[in-house]
């Protein structure tokens, strides 16, 4: 208690401690993240020639997100997000080719391509979705989250949602069932300050997204969404606490995108100044790069090695994309219902 | 003058209740506030407050007494000054309760003739129960059988369900299967999804469906479209269940029809039964289905009686219509409480010398047209009976159907006996004339067999 007799927030506010930090594990990282950017502005590209269809949404700027929070996971986990969901796919490990595939619009795709940019799914890889309806996807994962506890598994479900979803109001229903049933969930937030076109203070009473859990005593956390290192002691931090039976957590993750909303953004509401200096300054692959440099794990030379095997990966994944056959026409009415 | 304690309506469709427990005596000081009696009613137990102040001079209905008339005169309340001598004279209100009792049963009871599900094995017992039985007896037989199934909803668990269906369930299983929830459908709906996705098979109750509006989005953008979106990966083994449809005097926002909202989405298998052998077959079959089951139940006929097989894990398949009464010269083609009317409107007919034909659709996605076919083949006449709007409804696709594949065994156009094209109305007169009813039924019957008498 204060000393006004108000409660106390349950929130904390953590600064990361020094790094617990393997040189694999920020090599894996600077790896992963560069698979990230390159496997988007691939997209990007073909989507440029019209090789992808519909709506686009990239991920560029934001890889430090989903690689901190997946290093904390285990087998058995399960995470769940928007339509902004290529690189959650890379950051399960899932094969770039069948991603791309499925973008392109391709049989080989991972949904055979019946789902697109927006639906994919792997129930191997702890993946389910590739939600395109805004905010849907979160009490879908707490639906996992008490599917783990209903099975009395210490697994986690991780679900993803950006600042212009954290509005909606079936978070907030879910937000209080998490709560009251103590279920093993960790809701992140991608704040990347803006939903479409409008900036979190425009659409947003209270912009510390970390406190939109305080009334349902759900604990927040606001974290440096750009530095990988920050994301990975903060998701261990949060895994350990609904492993443990202390229920749902949040974490705000400060983060930003370098493209448009999607594909079709004109990006009018913001400056190109504002967009280059969150580049320069905090760009989270750069950052990785500069730590692995400084601390000579990683050579120059090594690292134009990798870019180079990251561009190998990539092309590979877009010619599959593009070599590959659309699906038959027999597949317009198979996977409507399953069959008993 | 004496006080009378009436049986009051405690629910909208309460029409008599049981005694469950007199609480006071005779010669008992009472004040306002007093809990004289538990009453229980088709939908809970509760307890009967009086509002006067005085000594309980009689009780007429003991406790134990069942089938009890809503407004009957339970007990006499003596004001003060007053003793025994002055309940004789007091004039009873009610007309006498035996005979209500047998209005009642009348009226209400018997037009659940049990037809029996064809292929049943020879020597087939049966249990007469009520639909809400049934379908509370479904729910625990495969709760039972498979760990993965629980069922979660508002007022599902303590209270028992908010029309009883839950029934004991909680008892039987704990708050691990049988789970309250807040009054929050979209996040509820979502969240049983999201189980199912993970391999659990949630049974998700709406109190009605008329708030399941707020949950639409997760029924069919996550659940019934998952699987197509997938490839095949992501299933949703779940049932959504509840009543559907008209109570009674619950105005415009909780009588709807929702059966083709539904029925129109790929993804989905939408179910609405009307015996009780077919809602608990039904339901365990939508339990056991490994995809996202729409099971829309009627308020109106929780409480009616049907004989239900003594089978062993007895399944009804989903996409099967049943003949539930064999005609020559018209088809009725109906599903849920429908097909009562549907029934009652035959039994009619068949006193002008006409043979109806009764199919009960019972699921809505697929249809079955071949059951539906084969008997148009025989009577060339259909009226399709739905207790729901007319534009774009399940009848109005049967009416399509028949067209393009039976457009050559139809003698006359099909007709359509719905409810009127108005949100419900309150007021009893105006609800009476916006439910379906049969004698609709007997009058487009009547025309589609060209039969004087007719006036449409």
């Amino acid at each position: 208690m204060t000393k006004s007799g108000k409660p106390v927030a349950r929130r904390k506010t953590v600064k990361p401690k020094e790094l617990q930090i393997t040189p694999q594990e920020l090599t894996e990282f600077y790896r992963e993240m560069l698979l990230m950017r390159r496997f988007e502005e691939k997209a990007g590209q073909m989507y440029g020639m019209g090789l992808i269809g519909g709506f686009c949404h990239l991920y560029i700027g934001q890889e430090a997100v989903v690689t901190g929070i997946q290093s904390a996971l285990k087998d058995g986990d399960t995470i769940l997000t928007s339509y902004r969901d290529h690189a959650h796919m890379l950051a399960c490990k899932i094969d770039p080719k069948v991603i791309m595939a499925e973008l392109t619009g391709r049989a080989t795709g991972i949904s055979k391509g019946k789902g697109g940019s927006m639906h994919m799914f792997s129930v191997k890889h702890g993946f389910y979705g590739g939600h395109g309806i805004v905010a849907a996807q979160v009490p879908i994962g707490a639906g996992l989250g008490f599917a783990h506890k209903y099975r009395g598994t210490d697994n986690v479900s991780v679900v993803y949602f950006g600042d212009g979803a954290s509005n909606q109001g079936q978070i907030y229903e879910t937000f209080n069932m998490a709560e009251l049933w103590c279920l093993p969930v960790i809701f992140v937030i991608e704040n990347n300050q803006y939903a479409m076109g409008t900036a979190v203070k425009r659409a947003s009473s209270e912009v510390e997204l970390h406190r939109r859990g305080e009334s349902f005593r759900i604990i927040g956390e606001a974290v440096d969404g750009m530095d990988v290192v920050a994301v990975r002691e903060a998701a261990l931090r949060a895994v350990e606490w609904c492993r443990s039976g202390n229920g749902p957590i949040l974490l705000e993750m400060n983060t930003y995108r370098y493209r448009g909303h999607s594909m079709s953004d004109p990006a009018k509401y913001r400056s190109k100044e504002e967009v280059q200096k969150m580049r320069a300054e905090h760009d989270p692959i750069d950052q990785v790069k500069k730590r692995l440099l400084d601390n000579n794990i990683m050579s120059e030379e090594d690292a134009k090695t990798i870019d180079k095997e990251i561009k190998a990966i990539v092309a590979d994944a877009a010619r599959f994309a593009q070599e590959s056959p659309e699906p038959d026409a027999s597949e317009l009415f198979t996977d409507v219902l399953v069959a008993e | 003058m004496t006080i009378e304690i009436l049986l009051p309506a405690m629910s909208p469709t309460m029409t008599e209740g049981n005694i469950a427990k007199w609480n006071v005596k005779e010669g008992d000081k009472v004040t306002a506030g007093t809990i004289v009696a538990e009453i229980e009613t088709d939908k809970a137990t509760m307890e009967l407050e009086t509002d006067e102040e005085g000594v309980i001079g009689k009780i007429i209905i003991p406790a134990g007494s069942e089938g009890i008339t809503v407004g009957t005169v339970i007990a006499i309340i003596l004001e003060d000054g007053e003793d025994t001598s002055n309940i004789a004279n007091t004039p009873v209100s009610s007309a006498p309760i035996k005979d209500k009792i047998i209005d009642v049963m009348t009226i209400e009871e018997p037009t659940a003739k049990a037809v029996i599900e064809e292929n049943l094995p020879e020597g087939t017992t049966f249990t007469t129960m009520t639909v809400r039985e049934a379908l509370r007896d479904a729910m625990a037989e495969e709760m039972r059988l498979d760990d993965n199934v629980f069922i979660m909803g508002e007022e599902v668990a303590e209270y028992q369900g908010a029309y009883k269906v839950t029934q004991g369930l909680h008892e039987e299983f704990g708050n691990r299967r049988v789970i309250d929830t807040p009054i929050t459908e979209h996040g509820f709906a979502g969240l049983g999804v999201g189980a199912s996705m993970a391999g659990l098979r949630p049974i998700v109750e709406f109190m009605t469906f008329n708030f399941a509006m707020q949950a639409i989005d997760h029924i069919i953008n996550s659940a019934a479209k998952t699987n197509y979106m997938s490839g095949g990966q992501i299933r949703c083994p779940i049932v959504f269940r509840g009543p559907n449809g008209a109570a009674s005097r619950v105005g415009a926002q909780h009588s709807q029809n929702y059966a083709s909202w539904y029925a129109h989405v790929p993804g989905l298998i939408v179910v609405s039964p009307y015996s009780a052998a077919d809602a608990k077959g039904l339901l365990k079959s939508a339990i056991k289905n490994p995809n996202p089951v729409i099971f829309l139940e009627n308020e109106m006929i929780y409480g009616q009686s049907f004989e239900v097989p003594n089978i062993e894990d007895y399944t009804v398949p989903l996409g099967k219509a049943k003949i539930v009464r064999e005609g020559s010269d018209v088809t009725l083609i109906s599903y849920s409480i429908g097909v009562k009317f549907a029934l009652e409107a035959a039994e009619k007919l068949s006193t002008e010398g006409i043979s109806a034909e009764v199919i009960d659709l019972r699921t809505l996605r697929p249809l079955d047209m071949d059951t539906v076919i084969k008997s148009v083949q025989k009577t060339n006449r259909v009226v399709c009976v739905e207790e729901g709007w007319v534009s774009c409804s399940i009848s109005s696709e049967i009416s399509a159907r028949l067209m393009e594949d039976a457009f050559d065994y139809l003698d006359a156009p099909v007709l359509r006996v719905t409810n009127a094209d108005v949100p419900m109305p309150y007021a009893a007169n105006l609800e009476k004339l916006a439910v379906v009813n049969s004698d609709q039924v007997v009058e487009a019957a009547k025309k589609v067999c060209y039969k004087e008498g007719a006036s449409r």
